[in-house]
C-alpha cells in the first residue's frame, strides 16, 4: 500500500518535471501566437538553449548555464523574426529553417566541442529546492513543493502572462496586431516591432525550457535531445486555447503522459517501451482533433503585415 | 512561387548558395579549421571523381528528389508537407517488411511490388493529417511533424519486435531478399532509384505545365477561393489529394534507400532528408527539372560533408547550418521580390 502511494507520489513529481520545459516553451508560443507570429523554430531554441546550458553550466555553474541558454534561444528567435516579421517571409518554412539550422550548429559544436564520441558529459545541475513545511505534504508535497526554481518560475509565469495579455496595454497592443495586423497599425501600434519582440521573448523562453531539459531533467546533451518538445509545446498552445491557465493545464496532461512510461518501466510490464515514446505525439494528436473547432486562433496568425 | 522562371529566379539562387558556401568556409577559417583543407575535401568527395559523383553524390540526391518532388506536389496546391521523414520511415518499413518475403520472386515483380507498398504506406501515414486537416482544421504542419515521431518510435519497435533479424541480437531487419535489391549501374553503388527519381520528375513536369489537372493545382495552391468561386474545382478535394500523394512519393523514397542502399531495416535510416528536401525543392523554385539539379547539388553537399567530416576533422552536421542558411536567404530574396500571398496560412 505505502509502496503503491510512492509510486503515485514519484510520478506525480516526474509529471511535474518534464511539464516543466514545456510548459515554458507553450508560454513562449503563446505569446508569439498571441501577436499573430507562429513559431517552428522554438523546437531549435529550445535545443540551442539546451546545448548552451550545458556549455555554461560546465563553465560557470547552472546560472551561467539559464543565461546562456536564455540568450541563445532569443538569437535564434531574432534570425527568425528578421526574416519572417520583417521580411514577411512564410513563417512555417522559415521556422523550420531555424530548427533545421540549430540541429546542425548544436551537433557541430557539440562534437567541436566534446569529440565525436560525444562522452558523458556531467555537469553541474538545478538541484530541488523544497519549501519547508509544504513539501511534506504526502502524495503532492514532492509534485508540487519539492522542483528546482526553473519550476517554480514556470508556474508563476503563467498568472503574469495572463496579467500582461488581458490587463496591460502592451498585451491589448500585442492581441491587437494578432488578430489584425491592418486594424492595430490604424489604431498606432507598431506591429512589426511589437511582433518582434514577442518572438523574441517565446525564443528566450524556448532556450530556457531547454535548460531546464538539460539542468533539471536529464542532466547532460545529447544531439537531437528535444525529439519535438518544441512541437508539442506548439499543439500545447493549441489546446490550451491561446490562454495561459489552458496551456499549464494541457502542460501538466503532457508531463502526465510521458511520465508514464517511467511507471510503467517500475512495473515491468510486457507492454513495448516505444509505445509510451508514442504516447505524447498520439495524445497531441488526439487533442488537436478534439480541440480545434471549439477554439479560434488569433485571426492572423501565420499572415505577414502587408507593407503599407 | 510559381511563375516562369526568369533570371533573377535563377541567378539569385546561384548567389545564395555560393555565398552560403563562402560563409561556411570563413566560419570555419574563423573556427581554427583550414577552410582550403575542408573545402577541398568537400569537393573530392563529392564531385571530384565519378565515384564519389555515381556512388555518392547521385546515391544521396535520390532520396532528396523523391521527397523534394513529393514537396513541391503538395505545395502547388497549398499544402505544406513537411513530414516527408514520418512517410519516408513508413516506406522504408513496407519496401523492408515485404522485402525479406520475396526471396525466389522475379526482381522484375518484387521490386515493383516493394514500391507499391512502400507508396501506399506513405500515403497512408498522410491520411490522419488529411483528415485532421479536412474535417477538423488542424494545421497539416503540426500534425505531420508529430507523426514523424511517432514513425521514428515505430521503427524502433519494428526492429526489436517483429520485423527483428532472426539471430534477435541486433535492431535490424533480416535482409531483405535479392529479388527486391535494386539493380546497381556495374562498378558503383548507383541504383535504380535515380532513374525512378528522373522519371517522376519528367511525369510531374508533364502534370504541372501541360494538363487540366495540373493547373486546377495550382489554381488551388494560389487562390484557393477564386479557385473554389469557379464551381468546377473542388478546392478540398485536389489539396487533399496533393497532400496524400505526397506522402506516397515519400515512402517511394524509403524503398529506393532500403532496396537500394540499406537492403534491411533499421533506426536511423534517414538522416534528415524529409528536411534538406524541403531545401531541395525551394530552391528549385518547386520546378521538378530544376530539383533534380538542385537535388544533386545537396546531394554534393551532404556526401563532401562526410570527406570533410574524415578529412578535416569538421563535424559533418554542419552542412544543415548551411541548408538552413541557403533557406532563409531564399525566402528573404523572395520577400523582397514580392508580398507573396500567405498561401499556407490560416487554419488553426
Amino acid at each position: 500500500m505505502t509502496d503503491g502511494i510512492e509510486l503515485l507520489a514519484g510520478f506525480l513529481a516526474a509529471a511535474v518535471r518534464v511539464a516543466t520545459p514545456l510548459l515554458l516553451a507553450a508560454t513562449g508560443e503563446t505569446i508569439s501566437e498571441r501577436g499573430g507570429v507562429i513559431n517552428l523554430g522554438i523546437e531549435g531554441s529550445m535545443l540551442a538553449g539546451a546545448l548552451a546550458a550545458a556549455i555554461g553550466s560546465s563553465a560557470g555553474g547552472p546560472w551561467s548555464g539559464l543565461a546562456a541558454a536564455l540568450i541563445a534561444g532569443a538569437t535564434l528567435a531574432a534570425v527568425f523574426a528578421l526574416v519572417s516579421v520583417h521580411a514577411g517571409a512564410d513563417q512555417i518554412i522559415a521556422g523550420t529553417a531555424i530548427t533545421l539550422g540549430a540541429v546542425g550548429l548544436t551537433g557541430a559544436v557539440y562534437r567541436a566541442y566534446y569529440g565525436t564520441a560525444g562522452a558523458g558529459l556531467s555537469i553541474p545541475t538545478l538541484a530541488p529546492v523544497e519549501v519547508p513545511v509544504l513539501a511534506e505534504i504526502p502524495l503532492l508535497g514532492a509534485a508540487l513543493f519539492a522542483q528546482p526554481l526553473t519550476t517554480y518560475f514556470a508556474v508563476a509565469l503563467v498568472p503574469a502572462t495572463w496579467w500582461y495579455l488581458f490587463r496591460t496595454r502592451g498585451g491589448l497592443a500585442l492581441r491587437a496586431a494578432g488578430e489584425s495586423a491592418d486594424g492595430a497599425r490604424a489604431a498606432g501600434v507598431r506591429v512589426r516591432a511589437t511582433r518582434t519582440l514577442a518572438v523574441v521573448a517565446g525564443g528566450a523562453l524556448a532556450g530556457l525550457a531547454g535548460a531546464t531539459l538539460v539542468l533539471a531533467q536529464v542532466g547532460t546533451f545529447s544531439e537531437r535531445m528535444t525529439a519535438g518538445r518544441g512541437f508539442i509545446a506548439i499543439a500545447i498552445v493549441v489546446l490550451g486555447r491561446w490562454h495561459p491557465g489552458g496551456v499549464l493545464v494541457a502542460a501538466l496532461f503532457f508531463g502526465a503522459a510521458t511520465a508514464l512510461q517511467f511507471v510503467f518501466q517500475a512495473s515491468g510490464t510486457a507492454v513495448p517501451y516505444q509505445l509510451f515514446l508514442m504516447l505524447p505525439y498520439v495524445l497531441a494528436l488526439l487533442g488537436l482533433a478534439g480541440a480545434v473547432g471549439r477554439v479560434r486562433a488569433p485571426r492572423d496568425l501565420g499572415r505577414p503585415e502587408r507593407a503599407s | 512561387m510559381n511563375a516562369r522562371p526568369g533570371r533573377g529566379r535563377v541567378v539569385a539562387p546561384l548567389l545564395i548558395v555560393a555565398a552560403s558556401l563562402a560563409g561556411l568556409a570563413g566560419v570555419l577559417a574563423i573556427a581554427g579549421y583550414d577552410p582550403v583543407l575542408a573545402l577541398g575535401a568537400l569537393w573530392r568527395g563529392s564531385l571530384g571523381s565519378f565515384d564519389a559523383f555515381a556512388s555518392g553524390t547521385l546515391v544521396r540526391a535520390t532520396p532528396l528528389i523523391l521527397i523534394a518532388l513529393g514537396f513541391a506536389l503538395a505545395l502547388r496546391g497549398g499544402m505544406l508537407n513537411i513530414g516527408a521523414e514520418g512517410q519516408f520511415l513508413a516506406g522504408a518499413m513496407a519496401a523492408a517488411w515485404l522485402g525479406v518475403h520475396l526471396a525466389g520472386w522475379p526482381s522484375l515483380l518484387a521490386i515493383p511490388a516493394t514500391w507499391v507498398v512502400a507508396f501506399a504506406a506513405g500515403l497512408i501515414w498522410v491520411v490522419v493529417p488529411v483528415v485532421l486537416r479536412v474535417r477538423y482544421g488542424v494545421l497539416e504542419v503540426i500534425s505531420t511533424l508529430l507523426l514523424n515521431f511517432v514513425a521514428e518510435a515505430l521503427v524502433s519497435f519494428m526492429v526489436q519486435g517483429p520485423l527483428q533479424e532472426r539471430s534477435g541480437i541486433y535492431p535490424q531487419s533480416d535482409p531483405i531478399a535479392d529479388a527486391a535489391r535494386l539493380p546497381l549501374l556495374p562498378g558503383t553503388r548507383l541504383h535504380l532509384g535515380i532513374v525512378l527519381a528522373i522519371l517522376l520528375a519528367a511525369a510531374l513536369w508533364f502534370y504541372f505545365s501541360r494538363t487540366l489537372g495540373g493547373f486546377r493545382l495550382l489554381a488551388v495552391g494560389t487562390g484557393p477561393r477564386a479557385a473554389a468561386i469557379t464551381g468546377r474545382i473542388d478546392v478540398t478535394r485536389t489539396a487533399a489529394l496533393a497532400l496524400l500523394v505526397s506522402g506516397g512519393i515519400a515512402g517511394l523514397a524509403g524503398a529506393a534507400e532500403v532496396g537500394g542502399v540499406a537492403y534491411a531495416l533499421y533506426p536511423n535510416l534517414s538522416p534528415g532528408y524529409g528536411f534538406t528536401a524541403i531545401a531541395v525543392a525551394l530552391l528549385a523554385r518547386l520546378h521538378p527539372g530544376a530539383i533534380i539539379v538542385t537535388g544533386v547539388l545537396f546531394g554534393a553537399l551532404e556526401t563532401g560533408a562526410g570527406a570533410m567530416q574524415r578529412d578535416a576533422g569538421i563535424p559533418a552536421v554542419i552542412v544543415y547550418v548551411v541548408e538552413a542558411v541557403i533557406i532563409l536567404a531564399l525566402l528573404l530574396a523572395d520577400a523582397r521580390r514580392t508580398a507573396r500571398s500567405p498561401a499556407v496560412a490560416g487554419a488553426a
